[in-house]
């Protein structure tokens, strides 16, 4: 369908979808990323919800939002400011409002603001009758309840049904004001519904009635067109951060040639990837729901003996569960890939919110010296490279390999160019053979102080491991003073060595200059734009990214120290600066967050500029102006 | 060609055993090592996974392959071990203590999987490595080092647990009665589904004699009654004792007064498991306690089958997994 009215051209939109956690926003933000993405812009999204299954209907600890930026260039964040806002009741207008920009687009379900809801979002009159609220926003009030009731009159649904339609209606205006087509969605609810045919077709009613009321009131006068972005040829699909896990997990299990375990324990945010992986079992992913995080790992640690390629994920209380067998794992020298879905801390923190506070946990979070590799991915469409690379070092070295990820790349989702089967890397597994005669030494180190891979079933290589100390080579159990300083060493060493066959750090700038910012896992995006917006405001400022924190690449000392000035933000009080500091001797400055939000670009902006050395800092403020 | 004859050497490892002299763990190793070349199992199919304590020292002493894991968790080693490689033998080794406190969860989940595994439960009610605490099977009222005023925890019986998990085998022995160790150790083997035999193990450093009414020649024939399929339960130095159901209880009768026919018939196949219960709950000194199989039920789907059918399943459906249609999955697009 094809507007009548004017079409503005725009180079990217910022929009959020809030209502109550019972409205369907999710839903409704996932069909405007797919149809966004599928229009070939470049989409970011974070979506928002409460903890609580359903919170307190109206209230405002039941909002559910969800946030998308789609763009006609490459954006690597889901937007600071909103250009438009949806609200479908009263406690999502003034939860959300102070994002919207000023004279930003507000849609507002007028039904659902009543003197009961007023009740519930605890606010005293009519915050859209506010005269302030006309002067700021553009404010479009539309009784979306009253008009899907109408548009799906036909389809004798029940009321209660009936109201349910009300997301499709708001989407379907949505669709009109941002000229998206209507076909994937419509697609999707004939996929989804086709067993209710009369659901079905009132969603379908609700979401046509939406679009023509764009077209049809007198109310709106232009619509806005986003064209498609520039993006790198190739096949395209949006992705979610798990998603992409599991699919780079199934990936490396194929490269590899061994089937996957799987052993978790549910837990938010990281309960997709069970979700995803349990449908792949004609790849050969046995997936095994445990009764609690500690048998999740240890039957993930009993495949890796018996040869299977192992995989457990969890998010940081559950990691802290695991923590023993980790240690286990890391002295048995198996091969297997541990899963951090980081969410807020301590305790039960922050359930369904982003945080990245597990750091110094994944590195220090063991009894006695217990190195692991940790990497961690920078976006969603990362988290499938990152999978693959995990597995190939954790088979290179014999040793498991953590994997931090965190809620805001775990439910964010972005357009992922689809790799090509030859691209993908080859990842090498080799199991001993019995040498006729010779003893077999478990513990027998090769170049890269890794030990072999043997399994039971083998003739010849019987052999036992555990968790006390093993005597160098034969693995025999050894309460050998010297000894055991020896092992604590190669195992450290063996972690360490890492660093020779990873590639070495890059540097989005000049490889010195007045300023580096320091970032690592989901902040990417942020840092990166932030980083750029200075530099084309003239600073001397750039940015590195770690993917891999321990051990990290071979260059960071020299980088650190090519700058006057780094600067480190966290979604934690400093825990990659304190490794920095302590590995680098680098005076590293901190900013951090611990909101259970992702950093906007302008607040780092702010906190780049507010560090500039005064001089450059005035000379930038000139060219600024200049320009 | 025929496969070599291995012998109960062929299984003992190169490494010194380090129990306590005169240990009931040693009985126990020997008859493992007695049991497992009848079997006709290689030694490289053989994996003996055990948790934390005395006991579970074992898989070192055995020449298969073998892990020493963590404290209470060698159940869940074996569920990643044995639905990744159905075709090894797996054998978990654990304690009292290790399987009923720190392990209480993962005992009762492995049972109810009914993972095709065999648990080797050594029973002797204290704690042996931390030095003589009491531990969830030591009697009430028991003097430890951590219980001077006597332990006011209720024991837990471990066959009580497994039966409430309706675990398909379930059996007692002692390491004193080598030959019954022997016999039930390989029925546990043989049985598809988890096995659990409890064994009677004496600590002779600990907690010596806890178990004397059961094990000493002198006692043992007042104490204890020996189950077997679909025989009456008769036990006393002449056979001169029976047990039989009255209502929803069991007695001791004399067999002087009471006809044969009266006596309980043991029915280890009975898939109700009331009666069994009933017999795991006979504890000295009111009654004499069951030693043998007190259940063998068969034909429960085994989790490790379960999870394999399921992947052969998908395939079969499905087609072997495809890479790249995994990826194009869904709606994509094109950018040139």
């Amino acid at each position: 369908m094809t507007t009548t009215k004017e079409v503005k051209s725009v180079t990217g939109i910022t929009v959020r979808l809030a209502g109550d956690s019972g409205d369907g926003m999710q839903l409704l933000g996932t069909q405007l990323t797919n149809t966004s993405a599928l229009a070939g812009n470049d989409v970011a999204t974070f979506p928002d919800f409460p903890a609580e299954i359903r919170a307190p209907r109206g209230t405002r600890a039941g909002v559910s939002g969800f946030q998308v930026q789609f763009a006609r260039e490459e954006i690597f964040t889901p937007g600071d400011t909103l250009d438009a806002l949806v609200v479908m009741n009263p406690a999502a207008m003034v939860t959300n409002l102070g994002d919207l920009r000023k004279g930003g687009i507000l849609i507002a379900n007028e039904d659902g603001f009543n003197d009961k809801e007023f009740k519930l979002a605890n606010v005293e009159s009519n915050p859209l009758d506010a005269s302030v609220i006309e002067e700021t926003y553009r404010v479009f009030k539309v009784p979306m309840t009253a008009l899907t009731r109408d548009a799906v009159s036909q389809h004798g649904l029940s009321p209660k049904i009936a109201d349910r339609c009300k997301n499709f209606f708001a989407m379907g205006l949505v669709y009109w004001l941002f000229g998206r087509s209507l076909e994937p969605t419509l697609r999707f609810i004939s996929d989804k519904f086709g067993k209710k045919p009369d659901v079905a077709a009132a969603n379908e009613a609700a979401l046509r009635a939406g679009w023509a009321f764009g077209e049809t009131t007198e109310a709106f006068g232009e619509s806005y067109q986003v064209e498609a972005a520039e993006l790198t040829p190739g096949t395209y699909r949006n992705i979610m951060g798990n998603q992409a896990l599991a699919l780079g997990l199934v990936a490396a299990s194929k490269v590899s040639g061994k089937d996957m375990f799987y052993g978790t324990y549910p837990i938010t945010p990281a309960s997709d990837i069970l979700h995803e992986l349990t449908r792949f079992k004609n790849f050969g992913v046995r997936t095994f729901q445990a009764e609690d995080e500690i048998a999740a790992v240890c039957a993930t640690i009993g495949a890796a003996f018996g040869g299977t390629m192992a995989v457990t994920a969890s998010s940081g209380p559950g990691i802290a569960l695991k923590a023993e067998a980790m240690g286990l794992g890391m002295m048995l020298e198996l091969p297997m890939i541990v899963i951090n879905v980081q969410r807020g801390g301590p305790s039960t923190g922050l359930p369904t919110k982003t945080e990245q506070s597990d750091l110094l946990q994944a590195m220090f979070g063991r009894n006695g010296e217990s190195p692991i590799p940790i990497l961690a991915p920078r976006s969603p469409g990362d988290c499938f490279d990152i999978a693959v690379e995990a597995w190939r070092i954790a088979t290179e070295c014999m040793v498991p390999v953590m994997l931090l990820s965190d809620g805001y790349i775990a439910n964010g989702s972005e357009p992922w160019r689809i790799p090509e089967l030859s691209d993908l890397p080859k990842i090498e597994i080799t199991h001993p053979e019995a040498n006729d005669g010779e003893p077999f030494l478990p513990y027998l180190r090769d170049e890269n102080l890794s030990r072999p891979w043997a399994i039971p079933g083998t003739e010849g290589l019987t052999h036992r491991v555990g968790g006390l100390e093993k005597e160098h080579e034969t693995g025999n159990v050894s309460y050998d003073p010297k000894n055991h300083q020896d092992m604590v060493r190669r195992r450290a060493e063996k972690v360490a060595k890492i660093a020779e066959r990873i590639p070495e750090q890059d540097i989005f700038g000049e490889t010195s200059g007045d300023l580096l910012v320091v970032s690592w896992g989901g902040t990417y995006g942020a840092c990166h734009t932030a980083t750029k917006r200075c530099q084309e405001a003239g600073h001397s400022v750039s940015h590195i990214h770690l993917r891999y924190i321990n051990p990290m690449p071979r260059n960071i000392g020299t980088l650190l120290r090519s700058f006057k000035k780094v600067i480190v933000p966290e979604l934690n009080m400093g825990q990659l600066r304190m490794l920095l500091r302590a590995e680098y001797l680098v005076d590293c400055i901190g900013f951090n967050k611990v909101q259970g939000k992702p950093f906007t670009i302008s607040e780092l902006v702010e906190a780049i500029e507010s560090n500039m050395p005064a001089a450059a800092s005035k000379n930038a403020a000139a060219v600024s102006k200049a320009g | 060609m025929s496969l070599p004859v291995l012998k109960a050497a062929d299984f003992a490892s190169d490494q010194d055993i380090r129990w306590c002299p005169g240990c009931g763990d040693y009985s126990i190793l020997a008859q493992m090592k007695k049991v497992l070349p009848e079997l006709g199992v290689p030694r490289e199919k053989i994996v003996f996974i055990s948790g934390i304590g005395c006991s579970s020292r074992f898989p070192y002493y055995m020449n298969t392959y073998g892990m020493h894991s963590i404290h209470g968790r060698a159940p869940t080693f074996a569920t990643g071990l044995k639905s990744t490689r159905p075709d090894l033998m797996v054998w978990v080794i654990t304690g009292d203590g290790d399987a009923l406190s720190i392990g209480g969860n993962h005992f009762i989940h492995v049972l109810r999987r009914n993972l095709d595994v065999n648990i080797v439960l050594f029973n002797n009610r204290i704690y042996g490595l931390t030095k003589g605490q009491y531990s969830p099977t030591s009697t009430e009222g028991q003097i430890t080092k951590s219980t001077p005023m006597g332990s006011i925890d209720h024991p837990l019986s471990p066959l009580s647990v497994a039966l409430a998990a309706e675990a398909t085998f379930v059996a007692r022995s002692m390491d004193a009665n080598v030959k019954h160790l022997g016999d039930v150790l390989k029925r546990a083997a043989q049985h598809k589904g988890t096995s659990l035999v409890e064994v009677y193990q004496n600590c002779n450093v600990f907690n010596d004699g806890a178990m004397a009414y059961a094990q000493e020649k002198k006692q043992r024939a007042d104490n204890v009654v020996e189950l077997e399929h679909g025989k009456p339960l008769v036990f006393g130095h002449d056979n001169e004792k029976g047990i039989r159901l009255v209502g929803n209880h069991l007695e001791i009768v004399q067999r002087s007064e009471v006809p044969d026919d009266d006596l309980l018939i043991h029915d280890e196949q009975d898939p109700n498991p009331s009666i069994q219960m009933m017999l795991a709950r006979m504890r000295y000194p009111e009654m004499p306690e069951p030693m043998g199989v007190l259940r063998a039920v068969t034909g429960v789907a085994t989790y490790n089958d379960q999870i394999n059918d399921q992947v052969a399943l998908a395939k079969t459906k499905k087609g072997e997994g495809d890479l790249e249609a995994l990826f194009r999955a869904g709606d994509t697009w094109e950018v040139e």
